[in-house]
């Protein structure tokens, strides 16, 4: 685990998503401090304003239905968002993942 | 010479269709966020390249669209404060735009729950913008009707919103019930006589108006009468689909409710059955023809549970005396064998001297009529779903 300090992460999100914020492939973020979801996606939405709303909800700050997200193969949805992240997504040798239901027919 | 520009909605993004007044050839572009759900674009009739676009999304939420240039590039119009208008690397930012209701002391009336399916009280939740309509005399100033049943309206070019709040708290919220579609407000009519004066209609609650700008509203769903519902005759609770309105006289209004197309003399009021010799009243759009304000249009559906037209033949219905006496229009639409819908923002009219009519069905056609209805032709066929079609005549 992490501790306190600059760390470059590496976001991987849906395609949709990469559209929006105009970015293709995996997005890079310098997060200052502890290496957790919520100060990932903190740095994700000041780096890429029109995210705002499409990950959490604007308003409580919830994740929203449909969306998970995985590190290092784990399934991190559920936990705390203030749990520290795994040194491979703090060293940002492994992407953090931002992921949307499958959902098609 | 005029041109006409078509405005498409679909389950997977936008669609513009343009040709020039003989409306004979038509250009297509798109799709326009492709993939994304729109369900409603429009333009601004004080600047007619000032459009708005709903793109909505189940696993990312609701973002407003604005092009400044007639539909050929977007941007997200809502920055926050504070923040640059650019990114590190130069990039625009824009902000899916936030739509928060009214809970304050002041003016929310705290409004927390209006009933769900089974009655029970349940929370409102913002879940996207079914339709946009800009101000007639001012392209910045703009409203929305939002699910979970709300009216907002944006006075910056859709950067920021603010909720009328009056309209869910004027006595009735708290009684309001989904459709079958969910608790939208899908039409919004702005009276051009009165300017204070403003139409909305809610499935399924019902239609309301209110005569000071959104400070005050009311319901206005007397003579209604609705089946599937405990008081056949409720203030509220009423399915309505569609309302439409002719602008030179706007105390006569007409509207396609789950069952039954109705007609009002008196801004609301009071309501008439005008289904006449239709041969289903069931339908989702409405429209009215743009010179004789007493002809109408619908595209009736079998019923509630088949969403399709009668006997497999997509038959438009005109009523050029206001209703109550209907005339099945076929000329260049399928009959047989054709099973789509129609949903209920997806008929639009132009206001060339032939007047145009213009629908778009489930099954990705788009139709237009150059002579009021008497014949149609497809302007393209195999678009995803028809959320929404809109028209802009442009000098």
């Amino acid at each position: 685990m992490t501790g306190a300090m600059n760390r470059t992460v590496r976001v991987a999100m849906p395609a949709h998503l990469r559209t929006l914020a105009n970015v293709s492939g995996d997005v890079t973020l310098e997060i200052d401090g502890e290496v957790t979801r919520a100060s990932i996606l903190n740095a994700l939405e000041t780096r890429y304003p029109m995210l705002r709303g499409t990950i959490r909800e604007h308003v409580s700050g919830e994740r929203r239905p449909f969306l998970r997200f995985f590190a290092c193969g784990e399934d991190i949805t559920h936990k705390s968002p203030d749990e520290p992240l795994p040194d491979e997504i703090a060293s940002g040798a492994e992407p953090f993942y931002v992921i949307g239901a499958i959902a098609g027919g | 010479m005029s041109n006409v520009r078509v405005l498409v909605g679909t389950r997977k993004g936008a669609f513009i269709l343009t040709s020039d007044g003989k409306r004979e050839k038509w250009d297509v572009s798109g799709p326009h966020f492709a993939g994304w759900e729109i369900y409603h674009l429009k333009g601004s009739p004080a600047d007619p390249n000032r459009l708005y676009a709903s793109q909505t999304s189940g696993w990312f939420g609701q973002i407003i669209q604005r092009s400044d240039d007639g539909g050929n590039t977007w941007f997200q119009p809502g920055t926050p404060a504070g923040l640059p208008t650019t990114t590190p690397d130069g990039m625009p930012v824009g902000e899916s735009n936030k739509f928060v209701y009214d809970t304050s002391e002041e003016t929310g009336k705290p409004l927390t729950t209006h009933q769900w399916y089974d009655g029970k009280p349940h929370p409102w939740e913002f879940k996207r913008v079914w339709h946009i309509e800009p101000s007639h005399d001012d392209a910045d100033t703009v409203y929305a009707g939002v699910e979970d049943a709300a009216l907002f309206r944006s006075t910056d070019g859709g950067q920021t919103w603010a909720e009328l709040s009056g309209l869910r708290g004027h006595g009735t919220g708290a009684q309001w019930q989904p459709g079958a579609g969910g608790m939208c407000l899908h039409t919004i009519i702005l009276d051009p006589k009165n300017r204070e004066r403003i139409f909305i209609a809610i499935s399924a609650a019902g239609a309301f108006r209110t005569d000071d700008s959104g400070a005050t509203w009311k319901p206005i769903n007397r003579g209604l009468y609705s089946q599937y519902i405990p008081n056949p005759t409720a203030e509220v609770g009423h399915c309505v689909h569609h309302v439409a309105m002719h602008p030179s006289n706007s105390n006569v209004l007409f509207m396609q409710k789950h069952w039954d197309v109705m007609r009002s003399n008196d801004a609301g009021d009071s309501w008439q059955e005008v289904s006449g010799n239709l041969p289903t009243d069931f339908g989702f759009v409405i429209d009215v023809h743009a010179h004789e304000p007493e002809t109408i249009y619908v595209v009736p559906i079998k019923s509630d549970s088949e969403h399709y037209p009668l006997d497999g033949k997509l038959r438009v219905y005109r009523s050029r005396t206001g209703g109550n006496e209907w005339e099945a229009l076929t000329k260049g639409l399928p009959q047989e064998n054709c099973y789509v819908n129609v949903l209920r923002d997806a008929m639009a009219v132009d206001t060339l001297d032939s007047c145009g009519v213009y629908f778009g069905t489930t099954g990705g056609q788009v139709y237009g009529s150059a002579d009021a209805g008497d014949t149609w032709a497809p302007i393209v066929r195999d678009l995803p779903p028809v959320l929404s079609v809109e028209v802009q005549t442009l000098s």
